[in-house]
C-alpha cells in the first residue's frame, strides 16, 4: 500500500493522529497481564505483514512531520547530535545500513543507485536527490550519521565496542524518554543505565550486555521497551524538563483518554560491518488511550500492568503522580475476562467489552 | 577528619581508593586543598619515589600544606591557586608523561574527576592512575537545561548558578565532565522546591 502521510506537529497545538491502520499496527508492549524488566530479545527478521516489525526500518504515516519536529529540536540544540571523532567510519556504516534497507523495503519511496563510490539517494517523501562520494564527509552537507537520521524515524544510538563493553560515542537523539545523549555521551553500557532502578540488582543489565556484544552481522535483535507521555511530545528530553514538565499537571478525567498517551519503542540492534559498531535505533511510537482502548485486549491488559506496576518503576517512567487517574479511566475497560497471549490485536478472536 | 567513605551508590559513580606506591620512571601527583595529606601519607611510605616526582598542588590558600609539600623533596613543586588556573599546565605536564608513569590524583572529587579525564584524554591508561579522595565532599554538578557546570555543591536541592533553576541532583555521573547531572525539581509544579538537605547527611 502506497502510505498516507499525516501533516501534523509533535508540540505546541498537537495535532499528532493515529488513523485507524496505525492503532491497529501499534506495537503494543505487554505480552500477559503483567510487567517486569527483563532482556526480551528477540531476532529482528521481519514479522506479520503490515506489522511494524515487517521491515528493518519501518517507515509509517508520522514520517515527515516526525522529520520536521527532529529539524526543530536540532536547531534549538546541536547537541542533540554528537559523534566523537572516532566514530565516522560508523557513521558511514549507518549511513549504507539505512539507504540500503530503504530502498529495498520502500522501491516506492526510496532509491539508491551505486556506481563505485558514487552513489545517489533518492528520497520521495522528502524530496531529496542528492549525489556524493561514498566515505568522503566533504560530499554531504552534513556527517554521515547526521545526514542520514535527519532522515530516517527514532533515535539513533551508535555503540563502540571495546573492553568487552558498549560505549555510548555517538548518537542522534530527539525522541528520547527523558535521557541525555549530551551527558551520556563516552559512557559505558552500565554507566549510561546507572540511574534506572531495579534492574542493576536484578542481573538485567549484565545478561543484556552479554547478549549484544555477540550481535553478528546481518543478524539484528530487537525488543519492546515502554513509558507514558502526556501530549503526543516526542521530545521528551531532560533538557527541556523544565518546559514541558508542568503538561504532566494538565491532565483531568474529561481529557486523559485524549491526553496521555501510551509511548513505546521499539529497539533494534544491528551490528555494523566496518566498524564494528553496534547501532541501536529506538523507535518511538505513540498512542493516545481513548485509541488504544479500542482494542478490547489491549484496554483490560493497560489497566492491569499499571494497576500492578512496582511503585519504583511508576515513579521511573515519570507517571506516579498520574496513575490514579489513568486507572479510574483505564477501569472503564477491564471487564475481568482472561486475555490471550502474546502482544497481537487478535481483534477477530477476543471478545468485545462486556460492560 | 579528612577522609570520607561515600555510600554505596550507582553505577556510573566513581569509586575512590587509597594512594599506594609503585614503580615507575616518573611520578606526577596532582591534589587539591587536603588531598595534600594523600600525598604525604604516600611518600611517608616510600620516600625513594619524591625524587622522580612532578608534583602540582592546588592550594586553594592552604600554605601549611605547600610547605609540607616542598620538605617532602618532590624534583618539581608547583602550587596554583585553583584548577582553572593550573589546567594549562596540568595539560602541558601530561603530554610529557613516558611509558610507565604513574598518575596519583587526591582531594576533592572535582579534582580527580577533571585531572582523571586530561590523563585519560592524554592516552594515559587507567591502569597507571590512582585515586584518594580527602578534603570536601562537595560535588560538581551539570545544569542538563543549561549545561553550566557548578561547582562546589553541598546541597540538595541547589540553584545552578549559571541559569538559576532550582536542581535536584540526579545519581547520575559522567567522566568526560567530571559532574553529577543537574535536573529542575519544580519543573511539574513551579515554586515547590523542598528545603535544601546536606549532602550524604
Amino acid at each position: 500500500m502506497t502510505i498516507q502521510f499525516n501533516d501534523e506537529t509533535f508540540r505546541d497545538d498537537y495535532t499528532f493522529r493515529n488513523s485507524e491502520w496505525a492503532i491497529k499496527r501499534f506495537p503494543f508492549p505487554f505480552h500477559e497481564d503483567s510487567y517486569m524488566y527483563s532482556v526480551n530479545m528477540e531476532q529482528h527478521r521481519g514479522g506479520p505483514k503490515g506489522s511494524v516489525y515487517e521491515k528493518r526500518f519501518d517507515v509509517d504515516e508520522h514520517y515527515i512531520s516526525e522529520m520536521r519536529d527532529r529539524a526543530l529540536v536540532l536547531a534549538d540544540d546541536p547537541l542533540r547530535c554528537q559523534s566523537l571523532p572516532h566514530m565516522t567510519l560508523a557513521g558511514w556504516d549507518l549511513l549504507e545500513l539505512i539507504m540500503v534497507s530503504k530502498s529495498e523495503d520502500y522501491p516506492d519511496l526510496f532509491e539508491l543507485h551505486r556506481n563505485g563510490n558514487q552513489w545517489r539517494w533518492i528520497n520521495k517523501p522528502l524530496g531529496i536527490d542528492d549525489s556524493f562520494t561514498f566515505m568522503d564527509e566533504a560530499s554531504l552537507p552534513y556527517g554521515p550519521m547526521e545526514y542520514i537520521t535527519r532522515q530516517a524515524q527514532g533515535d539513533y544510538a551508535v555503540l563502540d565496542q571495546r573492553e568487552n563493553n558498549l560505549w555510548m560515542d555517538a548518537g542522534m537523539v530527539t525522541t528520547q524518554a527523558d535521557w541525555s545523549l549530551d551527558f551520556d555521551i563516552g559512557m559505558n553500557f552500565f554507566e549510561w543505565h546507572a540511574p534506572v532502578p531495579l534492574a542493576h540488582e536484578m542481573g538485567v543489565f549484565k545478561r543484556a550486555l552479554k547478549f549484544l556484544l555477540n550481535i553478528q552481522q546481518g543478524s539484528p535483535a530487537r525488543r519492546l521497551n515502554w513509558t507514558m507521555t502526556v501530549n503526543p511530545l516526542l521530545d521528551t528530553s531532560p533538557e527541556n524538563y523544565h518546559k514541558w514538565g508542568r503538561q504532566k499537571t494538565t491532565l483531568t478525567p474529561e481529557n486523559l483518554g485524549r491526553k496521555q498517551h501510551l509511548r513505546v519503542e521499539l529497539q533494534t540492534f544491528y551490528r555494523l560491518p566496518r566498524s564494528n559498531a553496534l547501532v541501536f535505533p529506538i523507535r518511538c511510537y505513540l498512542i493516545a488511550l481513548e485509541d488504544l482502548v479500542t482494542v478490547p485486549k489491549w484496554g483490560r491488559r493497560l489497566h492491569r500492568v499499571i494497576r500492578d506496576l512496582p511503585e519504583e518503576l511508576a515513579t521511573y517512567k515519570g507517571f506516579i503522580r498520574n496513575r490514579p487517574m489513568i486507572l479510574d479511566y483505564l477501569a472503564q475497560y477491564d471487564d475481568g475476562l482472561p486475555t490471550s497471549p502474546g502482544i497481537w490485536p487478535d481483534l477477530d478472536t477476543e471478545p468485545p467489552l462486556q460492560k | 577528619m579528612s577522609k570520607f567513605d561515600f555510600p554505596p551508590s550507582i553505577a556510573s559513580r566513581p569509586v575512590y581508593g587509597t594512594l599506594k606506591p609503585r614503580k615507575g620512571t616518573q611520578h606526577l601527583m596532582i591534589a587539591d586543598g587536603a588531598g595534600a595529606e594523600a600525598l604525604l601519607d604516600l611518600v611517608a611510605s616510600a620516600p625513594e619515589i619524591m625524587a622522580q616526582a612532578h608534583v602540582i598542588f592546588i592550594s586553594r590558600g592552604s600554605d601549611t600544606h605547600s610547605e609540607k609539600l616542598r620538605a617532602a623533596g618532590p624534583a618539581i613543586l608547583h602550587v596554583g591557586p585553583s584548577y582553572p588556573a593550573t589546567v594549562q599546565r596540568i595539560r602541558r605536564v601530561l603530554q610529557d608523561t613516558v611509558m610507565g608513569a604513574q598518575i596519583y590524583l587526591a582531594g576533592t572529587e572535582g579534582l580527580i574527576g577533571q585531572a582523571m579525564n586530561e590523563a585519560l584524554q592524554a592516552g594515559i591508561p587507567l591502569a597507571a592512575i590512582q585515586t584518594e579522595h580527602r578534603g570536601s565532599v562537595a560535588r560538581r554538578v551539570q545544569c542538563v537545561h543549561c549545561k553550566g557546570i557548578t561547582e562546589g555543591v553541598m546541597t540538595d536541592p541547589f540553584v545552578c548558578s549559571h541559569c538559576g533553576l532550582n536542581l535536584f541532583v540526579r545519581d547520575h555521573y559522567s567522566r568526560r565532565l567530571a559532574a553529577f547531572q543537574g535536573v529542575c525539581i519544580d519543573a511539574e509544579d513551579p515554586g515547590e522546591v523542598p528545603d535544601p538537605v546536606e549532602l550524604y547527611k
